[in-house]
């Protein structure tokens, strides 16, 4: 079966949202239904954060999103069962974000195998260095076809964004601020410089902006610039202190968004 | 076989750098010039002129004539509680600072679990007049209070880590995130042999004076640089990793490492990481640590702030799994009465982290002629609230 991510950038290219969430939050089994939502209401790309104990490049808004998944008794193997229980009714490409020690300690090839099963895009794992990733996980990923996201920054130099888009196989997450995420508020000038050198450099990999992303303005800046932008803590926000039930929050915000 | 780190920052397979890109460009930068900046010789210079008239090196190296009887072997004090600030931190934290500066830095943040590193980098900041913010758990804040105060009186922001357990590993979480928002004008002092390469190896570089200094003391004292044995509490291993530091490849000396069982190693309130730990990264480095099998790291306990901690620095990872040194578990309880050991046979108070490293004694048989050295990491000013609870318990 080919991979979805490819699918979607074949027949978008711009204006991409991709909804971040966590893993069994607010509810332990609210995953597959989440999936669900997200693509009624409009999302062309869904990011699963794995809920861990120590997120070190999550902002307060995710990492307590995380521990309250924690508590509800969240874990890899109940992840896996979720996804599967609505791949047969989702078409949206899905990456699961998280910290290489979950998937150490999963064991990387049952980690894959498992992606793969249960028709898991692509990783976003931003503790992953580049070296260790060439040397170690390469081969596994593209024999399974499972793309990898790497991230760069305002700080990353040009030569190690030519690496960067050489590895990328799903797409390049530009961090827009150097910020923890949900800590900045709209696009500054010195933001969209960075993105214009950054577009500048022609890169073969997509382009997503994340960070300081979170509603219809800084979406739509975001994707002047890039194929499209990620949304997460206001995601997360709006489904936690939402008014409605879960599945109008949900369609509230992407409406919101894309309205 | 060596126990150095090899070119790409490891210890066998422990270490390297499991960082975010957000910290990436000042990661890579140090491990590209730190060696190159410290072993400069106007740095050089410059560090070993304020080791010695500032902080008061070398720190003596004492033979404990009565605990030796206690014993019945022969047993020396690397006095590192009479370094100014009162602990062995202020080594590092004078090298780092003087390297925050040739890299242009404008801000310090460090992590503190029992607070004398805290100390020790509010210390250097006044010196050098830094502004700096310092992270501390907040169950930590509580049970280190003087140590608080001291920080604050020297002008360093404190700022309590809320989260998880509160204490070592959650200050050091809210350290990295300070740093992730703030990676240009901002220096990370890490105040132990644990994070991403190069930390380990520089943190251990700078703390290894200890062992350099030991070498002339006991050539001095017993005619011999050797001792048969070392030794030091294990929380992240900086103390340890000083000094053992200039012996690694000297497998006559003998390592203990002390580690704190807090309750009791199987009790579920332990920082046991040896005994307990398995193969995973903590704060981007890959080594041993608590953790689920899940791979969500544990909250540790030990009455102790310093060792309070689920991982342990890589080196001492690998030192531990490769046999080289012998890991010893010590609960509360065995270092409450070790502290009040010494202090009235010796006439020390040491730091409760300290007094888990001579608890070891207890549980380990030397030879008469034996030459121990116990690295006497600080002093216990800090902890007198916490003794003073079991003066009648262990003080009659």
């Amino acid at each position: 079966m080919a991979n979805k991510l490819d699918q979607l950038f074949e027949k978008k290219q711009s204006d991409i949202l991709n909804i971040y969430f966590t893993a069994g939050f607010p509810n332990l089994n609210d995953t597959g239904n989440i999936i669900l939502e997200l693509e009624k209401a409009g999302a062309d790309l869904i990011e699963i954060g794995m809920p861990y104990s120590d997120p070190m490049a999550d902002g307060p808004t995710i990492q307590d999103s995380g521990q309250i998944a924690l508590e509800n008794g969240m874990n890899l193997n109940l992840l896996f069962d979720q996804i599967n229980s609505i791949k047969k009714q989702a078409s949206t490409p899905l990456i699961c974000m998280g910290y290489l020690n979950q998937v150490m300690q999963f064991g990387e090839n049952n980690f894959i195998r498992k992606c793969k099963e249960t028709g898991v895009d692509g990783l976003i794992l931003p503790d992953l260095p580049l070296d260790i990733y060439e040397s170690d996980y390469k081969n596994l990923f593209e024999e399974n076809d499972i793309k990898i996201c790497f991230l760069i920054t305002p700080q990353t130099s040009d030569e190690r964004i030519r690496e960067i888009d050489r590895l990328s196989t799903g797409f390049i997450y530009v961090v827009a601020d150097s910020s923890i995420t949900g800590n900045s508020k709209g696009i500054s000038p010195k933001q969209i410089e960075y993105f214009e050198r950054i577009n500048s450099m022609n890169l073969q990999s997509k382009k997503l902006i994340g960070f300081g992303i979170s509603d219809a303005q800084s979406f739509k800046t975001a994707s002047q610039y890039s194929n499209g932008a990620i949304i997460g803590s206001a995601f997360i926000r709006a489904i936690k202190n939402g008014q409605q039930d879960l599945n109008t929050n949900i369609s509230n915000f992407i409406s919101s968004i894309l309205n | 076989m060596t126990y150095d780190i090899n070119s790409k920052g490891y210890y066998g397979e422990f270490g390297g750098a499991f960082v975010p890109e957000m910290l990436y460009p000042n990661v890579d930068n140090l491990q590209r010039s730190y060696k190159e900046i410290m072993y400069q010789p106007d740095f050089q210079e410059e560090m070993n002129q304020l080791l010695k008239d500032y902080v008061g090196r070398p720190s003596p190296l004492y033979f404990a004539k009565r605990l030796s009887e206690k014993y019945q072997t022969q047993i020396y004090l690397k006095r590192e509680d009479l370094n100014h600030t009162g602990s062995h931190k202020i080594n590092n934290t004078i090298g780092q600072i003087l390297l925050a500066k040739k890299l242009g830095k404008k801000r310090i943040i460090a992590e503190t679990g029992a607070g004398q590193h805290g100390v020790a980098t509010a210390t250097v900041c006044a010196l050098m007049g830094i502004e700096c913010i310092v992270y501390m758990g907040s169950v930590d804040i509580e049970r280190q209070a003087p140590n608080v105060s001291r920080m604050k009186m020297l002008g360093a922001k404190v700022i309590p880590a809320t989260s998880g357990s509160q204490t070592l590993k959650d200050a050091t979480n809210e350290a990295i995130r300070d740093w992730i928002q703030h990676p240009v004008e901002t220096h990370y002092i890490i105040g132990s042999v644990v994070g991403p390469h190069p930390y380990p190896d520089m943190v251990a570089r700078f703390q290894s004076v200890i062992s350099e200094e030991m070498k002339v003391q006991l050539k001095e004292q017993t005619g011999n640089e050797n001792p048969d044995a070392i030794i030091a509490c294990v929380g992240g291993g900086s103390n340890a990793a000083g000094a053992f530091y200039h012996y690694l490849g000297d497998e006559a000396v003998r390592f203990i490492a002390v580690e704190a069982a807090g309750m009791g190693i199987h009790s579920g309130e332990s920082a046991a990481t040896s005994v307990l730990g398995t193969k995973g990264i903590i704060h981007g480095s890959r080594t041993l640590l608590m953790q689920t099998k899940d791979g969500q790291i544990i909250e540790p306990y030990s009455l102790s702030a310093g060792l309070d901690y689920p991982g342990i620095g890589p080196m001492h990872a690998n030192l531990i799994n490769s046999g080289r040194a012998k890991a010893v578990s010590v609960t509360d309880d065995e270092a409450l009465k070790a502290a009040f050991v010494l202090t009235r046979m010796e006439g020390i108070i040491p730091a409760l982290e300290s007094a888990h490293a001579f608890a070891a004694l207890e549980k380990m048989k030397f030879n008469e002629k034996d030459v121990v050295v116990i690295n006497l990491s600080g002093r216990g000013d800090k902890d007198l609230a916490t003794y003073k609870k079991h003066f009648e318990t262990y003080g009659k």
